[in-house]
This record gives C-alpha cells, sequence and structure tokens, in this order.
C-alpha cells in the first residue's frame, strides 16, 4: 500500500478544462480546480484550458457536450466532471482523489 | 435568405420521401425544426436520413447529430437501400456528429449548460455549410446526465436556437407512455409534429404516419400508411374519397368478341371497375387473362396482380388456354406481380400496388384474386378497396378484379361481398350442371350506365381460349 500511494504521488496530473469564453462560471471552475489541485497535487499537475469558441473542433475528440467539462487525461482512466465544480467534496470523488474513494493498488 | 414576417403561405422543404411532399404539399416547414416521433423501430432514423440523404443529392447540404449510431453504423443502415452515405460524407455533402455521453463516465457539480454540444453543431453546421439538420435523439442526454432542469431549459434553447438560424431541422423523440416522445419534446416544437407508428396485430405488420401537427398547413387528420421496402420509406397519399373523375364514354374490349356483343358490342366503359366472380374452376382467371391480352395487342400496358400462382405457373396455365401472354412480357406491356397477400398487411398491398402503378403506368390493372385479401375485417378490405379503385379511377385506368366464391353451386344474388357497389360492372362465373360438357354459364349481374344482355350465356375453355357455346 505504501508502495503504491508512493508511485501515485510521483504520477503526472493532466487536466484539461473546457470552456467557452470568459464567463463567470469559467473563471469559477478554473479556480475551483486550481484549489483542489494546488492542496492535493502540488508540484505535479498540468491545467490546460480549452476555449472551444476558439477552438470548436476539439469538443469531438473528448466527447464534450457541457461546459464547463473538466477531463481528466492522465492518469488513466479518463474521466470526466462536468459543472462549475463548486461542489469540492464531488470533484474530489470525481478526481480519484478523496481518500476511501480512491483505489489503492495492494501489488 | 431574406426572411419576412408576413409571409402568405409557409415555405415547405421538399423531402423528398415518395408521398410526404405530397401529403404536406411541399414537405417540412423551411428553416424551422419539426418533431419525428414515434416507439423503437418506427422508422424514425431513417426518415430523417432520407430527409439529409434526398437534400443532398439535390444540392441542400445537411448534418446528422447521432446520439445513438456511429458514422459506420449510419452508413450501413442506408446502404441496403441503395444510399452511398460514405461517399456524401468524403465530399462534404453530409457531416456526421457523433455525440456520445455516458453516465458511467461523468461526474456532475455545479451548475453547467450544453453549451459545447451547440458549439459542435454550430462547427459542423459550419463544415458543410448545411441546410438541413437531424438530430436523433436528442433525449439520450437525459438518461447520460442528471441535471433535468438543465436539460429542460437546454432543449428550449436549442430549439429557439435552430430557429433563428433558418435550417430546417428534424428532431426525434421516443414515444413515452402516454405523450408522443418520453421527454415531452412536443412542448417545445410549434410548427410540424409527425408521429411514426408500427404496429403488428395477426402477424401483420402496419406502419403508419400521423401528422400530429403542422401550423399553418391544411392536412388531413387521416393517418397515412407508410412502409420501408427496398427504397426506403414511402408514404401513401390516400386521396381523400371524392367521386370527381370525369366519367368517359370510350369502351374497352373484354378480349372475348362474345362477351363485348353482351355489352352492346363495346365492351366494358374505360376506367371502370369490374368484377368477376365465381366459384373455384369457373375460369376467372382466363377471363381477365383475356383482357390483359387484348390490351396488349392494342399497343397498352397492362399490369396483373396474381395472389394465387406464381408468373411463372400462371402464364404457363394460360398457354394451356391459348394466351401467350410471355410476349407481352417480353415486349414490356405486362408486368406481372405475385405475392401471398397473407404475408402483408392491407396497407402493405395498396402501398406496392400504388407504387407499381405510378412506376409502370399501365392503361388496365388486374388483381386477381380480390378475395386473397383477408388481413382484416371486412369494412377494412371495404375501405381498401374504396381506395384503390378512387386512385385507379382517378388515372383513368380500368382495372379488373377477381373473386373467388367458396363452394359449389349458389343461389345467384345472395352473396354480396360488400364490395360490389364499389364496381362499375359485375359478372358471375358458374359451372354447369354435370352433362353440359364442362361449360360455364355467364352472367352480368349489372354494368352502370349501358345497356347490357341479361341472358346467361354458356361458354366452354378450350385451348384457343374461353368459346360462347
Amino acid at each position: 500500500m505504501k508502495t503504491g500511494r508512493r508511485k501515485s504521488r510521483q504520477e503526472l496530473w493532466i487536466l484539461r478544462l473546457y470552456i467557452a469564453g470568459q464567463s463567470a462560471r469559467s473563471a469559477s471552475a478554473l479556480r475551483n480546480l486550481e484549489e483542489v489541485c494546488e492542496e492535493h497535487l502540488a508540484g505535479r499537475y498540468k491545467i490546460e484550458v480549452v476555449d472551444l469558441l476558439k477552438q470548436p473542433q476539439l469538443a469531438r475528440g473528448d466527447q464534450i457536450v457541457a461546459l464547463p467539462t473538466l477531463v481528466r487525461r492522465l492518469p488513466p482512466p479518463m474521466k470526466k466532471i462536468i459543472g462549475d465544480l463548486s461542489n469540492q467534496e464531488r470533484l474530489l470523488v470525481g478526481l480519484d482523489l478523496r481518500r476511501g474513494t480512491r483505489r489503492q493498488g495492494g501489488a | 435568405m431574406r426572411r419576412t414576417t408576413s409571409t402568405p403561405t409557409l415555405a415547405k422543404t421538399a423531402t423528398g420521401i415518395l408521398g410526404f411532399d405530397e401529403i404536406t404539399g411541399g414537405g417540412l416547414p423551411q428553416g424551422r425544426p419539426t418533431l419525428v416521433c414515434g416507439g423503437p423501430g418506427c422508422g424514425k432514423t431513417l426518415f430523417s436520413l432520407q430527409f439529409l440523404i434526398n437534400g443532398a443529392n439535390a444540392g441542400e447540404r445537411g448534418v446528422f447529430v447521432a446520439f445513438e449510431e456511429t458514422e459506420d453504423d449510419l452508413i450501413k443502415n442506408v446502404q441496403s437501400l441503395g444510399y452511398d452515405l460514405r461517399d456524401l460524407l468524403k465530399r462534404k455533402k453530409i457531416a456526421v456528429e457523433y455525440v456520445r455521453v455516458e453516465r458511467s463516465e461523468i461526474e456532475e457539480t455545479g451548475e453547467y449548460d450544453l453549451e459545447a454540444l451547440f458549439i459542435r453543431l454550430d462547427e459542423a453546421i459550419r463544415r458543410v455549410r448545411a441546410r438541413r439538420i437531424v438530430i436523433d435523439s436528442v433525449e439520450t442526454l437525459f438518461a447520460g446526465l442528471q441535471n433535468q432542469g438543465i436539460l429542460r431549459a437546454e432543449l428550449r434553447r436549442l430549439f429557439v436556437w435552430l430557429k433563428d438560424r433558418g435550417i430546417t431541422a428534424i428532431i426525434t423523440g421516443e414515444k413515452g407512455i402516454d405523450t408522443l416522445t418520453r421527454q415531452g419534446l412536443e412542448e417545445y416544437v410549434s410548427d410540424c409534429v409527425i408521429a411514426l407508428d408500427h404496429r403488428v396485430s395477426g402477424q401483420i405488420s402496419t406502419r403508419r404516419l400521423r401528422i400530429v401537427k403542422y401550423r399553418g398547413t391544411a392536412h388531413g387528420t387521416n393517418e397515412y400508411p407508410f412502409l420501408i421496402d427496398k427504397e426506403g420509406v414511402v408514404v401513401l397519399p390516400i386521396t381523400s374519397l371524392q367521386l370527381v373523375h370525369n366519367a368517359t364514354n370510350r369502351r374497352i374490349s373484354t378480349g372475348l368478341g362474345w362477351l363485348d356483343e353482351m355489352f352492346g358490342g363495346r365492351g366494358y366503359y374505360r376506367a371502370s371497375s369490374i368484377l368477376i366472380s365465381g366459384s373455384a374452376g369457373t375460369a376467372k382467371t382466363t377471363l381477365a387473362s383475356q383482357f390483359v391480352d387484348a390490351a396488349c395487342l392494342r399497343g397498352e400496358r397492362a399490369l396483373s396482380f396474381q395472389f394465387e400462382e406464381s408468373p411463372s405457373q400462371y402464364l404457363r396455365n394460360m398457354r394451356s388456354t391459348g394466351l401467350r401472354l410471355e410476349r407481352w412480357v417480353r415486349s414490356g406491356q405486362l408486368e406481372i406481380h405475385a405475392a401471398r397477400p397473407t404475408l402483408y398487411g392491407l396497407e402493405f398491398h395498396l402501398a406496392t400496388m400504388h407504387r407499381a402503378v405510378d412506376r409502370f403506368r399501365p392503361s388496365v390493372v388486374v388483381v386477381d384474386p380480390l378475395s386473397a385479401f383477408t388481413g382484416g375485417t371486412l369494412d377494412e378490405v371495404n375501405a381498401m378497396l374504396m381506395r384503390l379503385i378512387d386512385f385507379l379511377k382517378g388515372r383513368n385506368i380500368t382495372s379488373l378484379f377477381t373473386h373467388l366464391i367458396p363452394g359449389g353451386p349458389w343461389p345467384a344474388g345472395a352473396i354480396d361481398i360488400g364490395v360490389s357497389s364499389l364496381m362499375d360492372t359485375w359478372i358471375i362465373l358458374q359451372n354447369a350442371p354435370p352433362g353440359q360438357n364442362g361449360g360455364r354459364h355467364l352472367s352480368i349481374l349489372k354494368s352502370r350506365g349501358m345497356p347490357h344482355s341479361a341472358e346467361e350465356r354458356l361458354f366452354e375453355l378450350t385451348n384457343r381460349g374461353a368459346l360462347a357455346l
């Protein structure tokens, strides 16, 4: 268990946040996300913000329908969390960062 | 496109679906969303695809937003109908936007909207410069996302958005328990709602199309039968029963000199309906075939529906009476359609007959025998026949029906199959009593608008046809 956790500590997290323009909702989603990342993933995360108004063709690849949508691209498996990420608990669950719900590989 | 606020008639966009444009006076409301709804397997997706493909082939490009099927699925679905969707996609006449929403992959936290879906639609529309769009089926979103309140508001916005762009749209919806669609999409659509239905009763399948709502357009409240055949969805425009056919005084030979004599020497009225009744073996088919042969000899075209024999069997049997009908098949003047009526519903038959007639454009049509239509109540059979006769008269076609009377000797006049009132001429055939050389009796029970012989004629079937004795 210890080695598993240490390994996950070293993993690089790539998070992509899909938004459309500079809305209040996009801004608050980004703020909420950064807050959680700083607290739980400090130094090993990367957030890419994709503005679909500028790059509409990118919505197809990740099958984005709702906005904002956060996509955990790494580590696998891919996960999607939609909404302004205002509920931190659910964000942590969605990202698999919450103790207890996180899968911990024994081997 | 210029838009005016006071257009006197609603502009329409042709779907290219046979019959549908006819019953709606031109197709779907141009630049507006139409809801097409129905249960699983009712043909919504096919209907929508045909609307797009026909549009693309006629110069109006389109986008298919697929929530349930992938591009490959769609290509395969229409391949058997002879549509090359792959080619249209390659030539950018049509774009498929496949939208997949998997609930298990999605966590929801806080407020959101469906702006990404709008952006994708917009991008797809621009990519091919679409004038038509199909969204099949947006209700899938309700299974994938949890916040019903947001979904409803966004769907409402979607309909307004489509209307604002002036794009002609079909939105499909799955039938609900007591509602047209599960999510009540009909509330959002004010212009046009079409319901498709697929019923199976007594192993007979019937498809119907109903125009629930069509703003600014007079439409029948009738349900229209439709079928899905090798060319896709075909709707049957059932002409309202109006007796407006111009009665003609022109006559057409029965194919038999002596029978023509019985009708004042000149045969049947052209564009009239003729019924030949008789028990088994009374030469009904032969008489009908002589009529066909005579038409072809005159250089006309004849269409024959044979419901008891295969075409080759029929041709062989007729050869034994001296009728060489093969030559008319070869010359392209005679077309024989054979099918087992019990396999299909009445509507299907009516549909296929309409189509065959419209395609072949015959001057005479034979239905042999009528009694094969058992797929409904007597009323239903009569209604179907009435429509068929109406349709044929409207096209100036002379129609001849045979009818098998079960059993042996019967008192004349005792049997009225209910359709006789639809017929202008009614001929009865009877086997002569034993000892009369196997002859048959023919009598004319009625023939509207002309003097006719009241006598009973004895005739026999020879290898040179039906000869009067």
